[in-house]
């Protein structure tokens, strides 16, 4: 019998902001609840980021950002992921994120976006159904 | 509080006549809520505290009066009888236009301090035009990129008549250069300028993480602008030393009290190594706490961090001036308390949070608005947030008497236990060989992912209950009007501003005070006398930008790479 291979997730801090709670709670949920979490750190650009992605062969990229960047930076990740061929990869992203931005986020790709009080078993039921479903 | 055997046998007695004859039937009739009750940083609290919990307790020794050793009741003889706080609301965004109007309009609404909000790349000392600064410049705070933006950014503010405060950190010698030569030029002598900068390079590696360079040079910076305010700003605080980030990171109360304390302890002993006696510069000191959503805890707190740093400055550093002894500290209420869930819930818990601070004894305040989980807040909610202070202030009445909360058998008992652990954790901090021992290897961080992993997962159980979130929870969310930034217009202005700056200036001052700060970085003794801060100040001076005297520093002292501490 084949093992299932676990979901592998990269936690992205992009641009400069250094508020890390809410990333590293989110891996260390993701972490036991089963999945395979990779953890950029901080000050990624979205290059970093996609670059990590692509190395480490992941399902998706939980993306999380506090300084008010995440216009810039969240869409452009999707757009790097696209021109590298790996636009099968899921990316969710959360953080100070007023509502108003969101249904744009999602027009550029970004999956779902989890704003503050989101239970982390709300990601991660997300990420369990949708990675890998479009996988080719 | 110490009294007679006979006494303390008549409470005793008369208690467990209590317990017998009154407790216990009620108890079995209706059980409590809970087996345990504890503080939100998982402190047990117990049913009810008696004088019996204070049997030990040395009124002059613990207590003392206010305005002397070891301040328990406050830093002032007269507290907020004398003089209410500081009303400081922390301020910023766009260009410094756009933030020197909300500047004089919170003068105007009777704010008695500024508060600088920096964006991220000036917090991380890179110009608005640089490639790490995109998506990012004028969003979090104002962008500051040389001495042009400082003019404007105090435009028409006298800043002999206000006191400023910077939060900024591993640049924060640069930005407060950039201030000084502002006062110059506002003609304002050195001894008339008043302010902070946080400059608290400590807890950025363990919570802000808005650190540059590795921890030695990032230290000797540090104790570079202390040595300078010891020498020519009498009235300026060159450090606010920091729990704030520190609990927003997911701390405890107590781990934010520890960690914050041994961060002051670290620059003590780093200045006192430099050849300063600890007098000379230890007035000088603040700090900033956060206040979060236990009351008594935080209220504890407080008095617990002035006990403690007057003990620690009198008798572990041997100072002898009283106001070495004094913990003064700014106090912001909570963010990672407030809900993106009900909003206006969040105006509720800043107005018990501020009137922890003001019980605790605060010297400063800022209170968030309701709007910030999402958005940097409207002038509406600031509004209201500073509002919520004025009611205290004049309608409450607490001012009216100093520690009012004193003599509280719970409260005097909890400051004493927060106490108690807060030494242990000194202790361990010792045992590795101080804070910067420490925090190479992640001790600090460690702790504090730990309790934010704790925080979340009770809050997903449901036994730490947040209103909104996971209790008392709404079918519809009302949504509240936003601040409205648009995202590119401070970048394009910042750029093409340094891009006319640039064009403008003289060429050979720049390179002339670009070259001091590189000899002077590259200097093989660290604690040389040889200041940076006047170089500093010769740079911003001739409209060197901050990413070019950052730009220096980073290739003189390289740049800290942080392990992953999840």
């Amino acid at each position: 019998m084949v093992e299932e291979r676990k979901i592998r997730v990269l936690v992205a801090k992009p641009g400069l902001d250094g508020h890390d709670r809410g990333a590293k709670v989110i891996a260390r949920a993701f972490r036991d609840a089963g999945f395979e979490v990779i953890y950029t750190g901080l000050r990624q650009t979205p290059e970093m980021i996609v670059s990590a992605a692509i190395q480490e062969d992941v399902d998706a990229v939980g993306v999380s950002c506090l300084s008010g960047a995440h216009m810039y930076l969240f869409p452009r990740i999707v757009q790097l992921l696209r021109e590298r061929g790996a636009d099968d990869v899921l990316v969710f992203g959360g953080g100070t994120i007023p509502d108003e931005d969101i249904p744009k986020l999602r027009e550029a790709g970004i999956a779902e976006i989890f704003t503050p009080g989101t239970p982390t078993s709300v990601a991660i039921d997300f990420v369990r159904n949708r990675a890998g479903r479009d996988r080719k | 509080m110490p009294f007679d055997e006979n006494e303390e046998r008549r409470i005793e007695s008369a208690e467990e006549t209590w317990e017998e004859q009154t407790l216990r039937p009620t108890l079995e009739k209706l059980p409590e809520r809970a087996r345990q009750f504890n503080t939100v940083s998982w402190h047990p609290i117990r049913r009810l505290y008696t004088p019996r919990d204070l049997s030990d307790f040395d009124y002059t020794q613990d207590l003392g009066f206010p305005g002397l050793y070891p301040f328990t009741r406050g830093v002032y003889p007269t507290m907020y009888r004398g003089k209410i706080w500081t009303m400081r609301m922390f301020a910023g965004h766009g260009t410094p236009e756009e933030t020197n109007r909300r500047f004089r309009y919170l003068l105007e609404q009777g704010q008695t301090g500024l508060s600088v909000a920096f964006d991220l790349p000036t917090l991380m000392g890179y110009d608005s035009d640089h490639p790490m600064s995109r998506g990012e410049v004028g969003k979090c705070g104002v962008a500051i990129d040389s001495l042009a933006d400082m003019e404007t950014l105090f435009d028409r503010i006298p800043l002999g008549d206000v006191t400023t405060s910077m939060t900024i950190n591993s640049p924060a010698a640069v930005l407060w250069a950039m201030y000084l030569a502002v006062c110059e030029k506002q003609g304002v002598p050195y001894d008339r300028i008043g302010g902070t900068i946080q400059n608290d390079i400590l807890k950025e590696f363990i919570a802000q993480k808005e650190y540059v360079f590795p921890l030695e040079p990032s230290m000797r910076l540090m104790v570079d602008t202390i040595l300078f305010g010891a020498q020519c700003l009498p009235t300026w605080h060159p450090v606010s030393i920091s729990g704030y980030h520190i609990r927003e990171a997911g701390s405890t109360a107590i781990q934010e009290l520890a960690f914050t304390l041994a961060d002051g302890m670290a620059y003590v002993e780093a200045t006192m190594k430099a050849g300063l006696d600890p007098d000379a510069f230890a007035p000088r000191l603040s700090f900033f706490f956060n206040v979060h959503n236990d009351f008594f805890e935080e209220i504890a707190k407080f008095r617990a961090a002035r006990r403690m740093w007057a003990k620690l400055m009198r008798e572990r550093y041997g100072a002898k001036d009283p106001r070495s002894w004094l913990l003064r500290t700014h106090a912001q209420t909570a963010g990672c308390a407030l809900t993106a869930q009900q909003p206006y819930n969040n105006v509720v818990r800043v107005a018990i949070q501020a009137l922890a601070a003001v019980l605790g004894g605060a010297q400063s305040l800022h209170t968030n608005a309701m709007d910030e989980t999402r958005a940097l807040p409207t002038e509406k909610a600031a509004t209201i947030a500073l509002r919520t202070q004025q009611i205290i202030a004049h309608e409450t009445g607490v001012t009216h008497t100093i520690d009012p909360v004193g003599g509280s058998y719970f409260v005097e008992t909890l400051t004493r236990e927060i106490e108690e652990e807060a030494w242990t954790y000194l202790q361990k901090i010792d045992d590795l060989g101080g804070m910067v021992q420490a925090i190479e290897k992640g001790f600090p961080q460690q702790e504090i992912a730990d309790a934010s992993y704790r925080y979340q997962q009770a809050v997903e159980r449901g036994e730490q209950v947040v209103v909104g979130v996971n209790r008392c929870v709404a079918e519809v969310e009302e949504p509240i009007p936003l601040l409205q930034i648009d995202p590119d217009k401070a970048a394009h202005q910042q750029m093409e501003k340094i891009h006319q700056l640039k064009k403008r200036r003289d060429s050979y001052p720049v390179d002339h005070t670009l070259d001091a700060i590189r000899r002077a970085a590259q200097g093989k003794d660290p604690w040389a006398r040889d200041l940076l801060m006047p170089k500093i100040l010769d740079a911003v001076r001739a409209y060197v930008t901050l990413g070019e005297i950052m730009g220096v520093l980073r290739e003189a002292w390289g740049e800290y790479v942080e392990p992953a501490i999840l």
